[in-house]
């Protein structure tokens, strides 16, 4: 068990070496510490794992007491780890992942003048997300998923000489806040009603019989939901997710694919006792799951950066994971997690590299024809596109089933709105795949303007050396490529719907016990109809995009004003909030502030300066003047006890 | 029958005042330095009184510590008026006021 | 010390002399002889005691006050024997009158006994009466605070009893023995104390010698230059003392050691 220290401490040693010899480390060997701490943090979550398999299913959690946080009377709240199938299958993806996208950004970060700061904070998230999911009490979890939050800012906000990069990194930022405030208020609540933090005086006791009554169950939950869509993107809290692909790509697909929007799913997933108590909440999660993802995919149809596209679809797999934990199915959502990681994350870093041979240009309607130029970076994207359209046997399929059996089960409506969805997504990312590597090169045409998506923050890399032909990247970016092209691929293995062959729920079985999770069980012939229909609409909506898009032809109809603009919904919620905000904050800074606070410290001032003017006078340089002063004293003083005498 | 304690109490304020007074008209620091004397005496005077009224020794204990103070704040007072007068032969203790900022 | 006390000690005052007179004639018996014989000499004290004061501060030549400083002392001295403070009254005699007012009239030598305040010159007009005024006030101010007044004097300090059937019989011994058991840090302190104060004499006393070592010999003429003009000025000014322009001595002395 001792392995999940080593856990931790591999990402924190790297981040602490970062921040001492950020000056001094040359340019690769930065990366390379991280990026072999990374990797060892990953051993080290293998082994934990392999360990804790060694166990009996019923005693596979542990725990790990570090120090004493927050000792104060009743309330005692530790650093400590909590080792069980759930928190070790985050850590092994998340570190698994993560190793990955930290070798990819050596390649990527190249001549990056900031490169150590970059490897910096992913060192950092590294630690921090793996605080999250290892932590063993609510409040540590918070202070992780804080941590994340932060680093988040920082990587969105990596070059922030480009306006729309601080923009945007402002925008996560205070996005976050808002469900960090619902996070907060559900920890107060907490503590009101267990007077603890710790999962094993929280939880444990929910899932051995406890009860909780039904209006605070609802409102926890809620509290919890709103920290969930804060951090994971969900609708209404989303739209910071697209406007954060400003950062550069390796943390488009870390952080804002792989892993970080994930922890709203690990939050739910751990307060699944919780939930249970509150049908309302569980029934809002899914609705909410299934909103975001319609919303996201409908604008994705229409939009034209190709990583705001792949961020959409993002909103609409994690709209998935909600989805399946609405509707009970905690297993499923996990499933679709690791296999979302795998797959978004090679979507990403196949993106990235596009981005890369392109001179920055995230356009899609001028790229056009890369295939023949970036064969494996192609193959990579082509097989990310089949698993993230749900085709059988890619992992995604596998996942997204299971997902849709759950919300089946759960309304019939929800699993005809998810099919429909996934229909959308396969259109829109056969869409994406032709115009970005089928078709005519438009890049050629269209070469006098590079860069028009701003700036050449990691610069000029792509420019020297190849004759303004794009070709694919150094190994450093391939490797991980092909490996989660691979993983992409088979990932599905891990959890097959066949008797037996349900790995992943089973192992995470003793997180979810039957108690608050009651599991369900359709017949054979209701999961291969759902299954034959919902893989019936991902090859129609996958043969619709191919036929549409592959003449790469511009479609002004198919791409209607209202998606472009998001639903209005960015435009809405600017409108509702910022306008009276704007309002607000005009007032306050030339009223109030100049006028009224302005006034008064002036004013203050001018006092101040003017007594002083006067007072000076009384400084006159005379000893005798100074002693009569004392006398004057002494007197006021005898005067004042001869008043007492006399009264 | 002794003398009250009234009447040396008296005679100690009457002496505290005059030498107060002094300090304040005088300009001679020398004399300045004087009246700073009989101020000093003035409080000797009520210590050794109430060590007398209330039968504590203590009193007459700090009339001593007075007098060692005195003489070391005598030395030193006159060290610095001996500095002062090497640099003006006529100096008042209000000459020194040009040292105001 | 109530109004009680104050009203009935007052007239007091003015039959004493004359209550003393006529025990002298007419009353044989030692105690009213011994009441008597208090009164004298705490009348005598007082009148030395405020005619030194008054001396002090009205007489314009400081070498005046140093004498009439001494005749207040030595009063206070004589009030201290009526209170059977006799240690402190010898100690009065020799600090006091032997030793600080020594010291004072050596300075007075030592920077020209001619010297006087130039009274009709007052920078300061509204000084003078309201120091009166001040003085004034605080007199009958402390008089209506003790006539009206009821004084807190808490609890006894621990260092014992003036008149105590324990110990040493004579005040000598009795203070001795407090200040070199109870008192005996702050004694040992008084002695950090006077070294500090030699200390600080002699280098108040070395500090023309030191700045003019440091002084650059451009500077140093010009202090020269400045003193040398300055010198027939007060030669004309103190005749016949051998002492005067004692900034010229001081000067001597610096050099003399330089």
């Amino acid at each position: 068990m001792n392995a999940a220290y080593v856990i931790l401490a591999a990402p924190a040693l790297g981040a602490l070496i970062l921040l001492a010899g950020h000056r001094r480390l040359l340019e690769p060997v930065a990366g390379w510490v991280v990026v072999v701490l990374g990797f060892v943090s990953f051993g080290a979550s293998l082994w934990l794992w392999v360990t804790l398999l060694g166990r009996p299913a019923g005693d596979r959690v542990a725990r790990l007491a570090i120090f004493s946080w927050v000792p104060v009377d009743r309330l005692q709240v530790g650093f400590g780890l909590q080792v069980d199938p759930l928190s070790v299958f985050f850590c092994l993806f998340v570190t698994g992942v993560s190793s990955l996208i930290f070798l990819y950004s050596i390649g990527y970060m190249h001549r990056d003048p900031s490169f150590a700061r970059f490897f910096f904070y992913l060192s950092t998230f590294l630690f921090s997300m793996l605080v999250l999911v290892l932590a063993d009490n609510f409040l540590f979890t918070f202070l992780g998923w804080e941590g994340v939050g932060y680093c988040s800012y920082g990587l969105v906000g990596f070059w922030f000489d480009r306006d729309r990069a601080a923009v945007a990194a402002k925008k996560a930022f205070v996005t976050n806040r808002v469900g960090d405030f619902g996070f907060m208020i559900a920890l107060f609540l907490m503590y009101e009603h267990f007077g603890s933090f710790d999962f094993s005086r929280v939880l444990a006791p929910l899932a051995h019989g406890a009860t909780l009554p039904t209006a605070f169950a609802t409102g926890l939950g809620l509290m919890l939901l709103l920290g969930a869509c804060g951090k994971s993107a969900q609708f209404p809290l989303y739209m910071w997710l697209p406007d954060a692909m400003e950062g550069p790509t390796p943390i488009s697909a870390l952080i804002h694919a792989a892993t970080m929007v994930t922890a709203g799913v690990y939050l739910l997933a751990r307060s699944a006792p919780i939930l249970h108590f509150s049908p309302v909440t569980m029934w809002l999660v899914a609705c909410i799951g299934i909103t975001t993802a319609f919303v996201a995919s409908t604008i994705a149809c229409v939009e034209t950066d190709i990583k705001r596209i792949l961020a959409y679809s993002t909103l609409a797999e994690i709209g998935f994971m909600f989805l399946a934990e609405g509707s009970g199915d905690f297993s499923s959502a996990l499933f679709l997690t690791v296999t979302h990681a795998f797959f978004k994350a090679l979507l990403f870093l196949s993106a990235g590299a596009v981005i890369h041979a392109l001179a920055d240009e995230q356009d899609i309607w001028r790229m056009g024809g890369l295939r023949k130029y970036l064969p494996i970076t192609f193959g990579a994207f082509f097989v990310g596109y089949l698993a993230l359209s749900a085709i059988p046997p890619f992992a995604g399929w596998w996942a997204h089933e299971a997902v849709l059996e759950a919300a089946y089960h759960k309304d019939v409506w929800l699993w005809v709105t998810g099919v429909v969805v996934d229909g959308l997504t396969a259109y829109y990312m056969s869409r994406e795949v032709m115009l970005v590597f089928f078709g005519r090169s438009r890049w050629k045409e269209q070469r006098p303007e590079p860069a028009g998506a701003g700036g050449g923050g990691h610069g000029g890399s792509h420019a020297d050396g190849h004759d303004g032909e794009p070709h694919d990247s150094p190994w450093t970016m391939t490797v991980p490529l092909v490996l989660l092209a691979i993983a992409a691929v088979v990932g599905g293995v891990i959890d097959l719907p066949f008797p037996g062959t349900d790995f992943l729920t089973r192992f995470l079985a003793p997180v979810f016990p039957h108690t608050v999770v009651p599991g369900f069980s359709l017949t054979t012939g209701t999961r291969v109809a759902i299954g034959i229909a919902g893989t019936a609409v991902n090859f129609i909506g996958l043969a619709v995009g191919i036929v549409v898009w592959l003449p790469g032809l511009a479609r002004p109809r198919l791409e209607p004003g209202f998606l472009r603009h998001g639903w209005y919904i960015d435009e809405g919620v600017a409108g509702a909030v910022a306008g009276p905000l704007a309002v607000a904050a005009d007032s306050t800074a030339y009223v109030i502030d100049r006028r009224g606070v302005d006034g008064l410290v002036g004013g203050i001032a001018a006092l101040t300066a003017g007594a002083g003017r006067q007072l000076r006078r009384v400084q006159t340089g005379y000893v005798r003047t100074y002693a009569l002063g004392i006398g004057i004293g002494a007197a006021a003083i005898l005067i004042y006890a001869a008043a007492r005498v006399g009264g | 029958m002794r003398v009250p304690a009234d009447w040396y109490l008296i005679l100690a304020l009457i002496l505290f005042v005059l030498g107060g007074t002094g300090l304040l008209v005088r300009r001679n620091v020398l004399v300045m330095f004087m009246c700073v004397e009989l101020m000093l005496n003035a409080v000797d005077l009520t210590f050794v009184t109430f060590a007398r009224t209330l039968n504590d020794l203590g009193g007459q204990a700090a009339v001593f510590f007075v007098l060692v103070v005195a003489a070391a704040e005598v030395v030193v007072g006159l060290g610095i008026i001996v500095a002062i007068f090497r640099r003006r032969a006529d100096a008042t203790a209000d000459d020194v006021h040009i040292l105001k900022g | 010390m109530s109004a009680g006390t104050w009203a009935l000690t007052g007239p007091r005052l003015v039959a004493a002399v004359g209550v003393l007179a006529y025990n002298g004639a007419h009353n044989p018996h030692a105690e009213h002889l011994a009441l008597g014989a208090d009164w004298a000499v705490y009348l005598v004290g007082a009148g030395l005691i405020l005619a030194g004061a008054l001396g002090v501060i009205l007489l314009r030549n400081p070498v005046h006050c140093a004498l009439f400083l001494v005749i207040t002392l030595f009063g206070v001295a004589l009030e201290f024997v009526d209170e059977s403070a006799d240690f402190l009254a010898a100690v009065q005699i020799i600090v006091y009158a032997g030793a600080i007012v020594i010291l004072f009239l050596f300075v007075i030598m030592f920077l020209g006994v001619d010297r006087k305040d130039r009274i009709a010159e007052e920078p300061l007009p509204a000084q003078r009466p309201l120091a009166f005024a001040l003085g004034l006030a605080v007199l009958i101010l402390v008089l209506v605070l003790a006539g009206f007044g009821t004084w807190s004097t808490g609890a006894h300090s621990l260092s014992g009893a003036l008149r105590s059937v324990h110990g040493p019989a004579d005040d000598v011994g009795r203070l001795g023995q407090t200040i070199y058991t109870r008192f005996l840090l702050p004694f040992e302190m008084t002695s950090a104390l006077l070294v500090i104060s030699i200390v600080a004499a002699v280098v108040l006393a070395r500090s023309r010698h030191r700045v003019a070592g440091e002084m650059s010999e451009a500077e140093q003429a010009a202090l020269r230059d400045a003193d040398r003009a300055r010198s027939p000025q007060r030669a004309d000014g103190g005749p016949g003392t051998p002492t005067s322009g004692a900034p010229g001595g001081g000067r001597q002395d610096a050099e003399v050691e330089g």
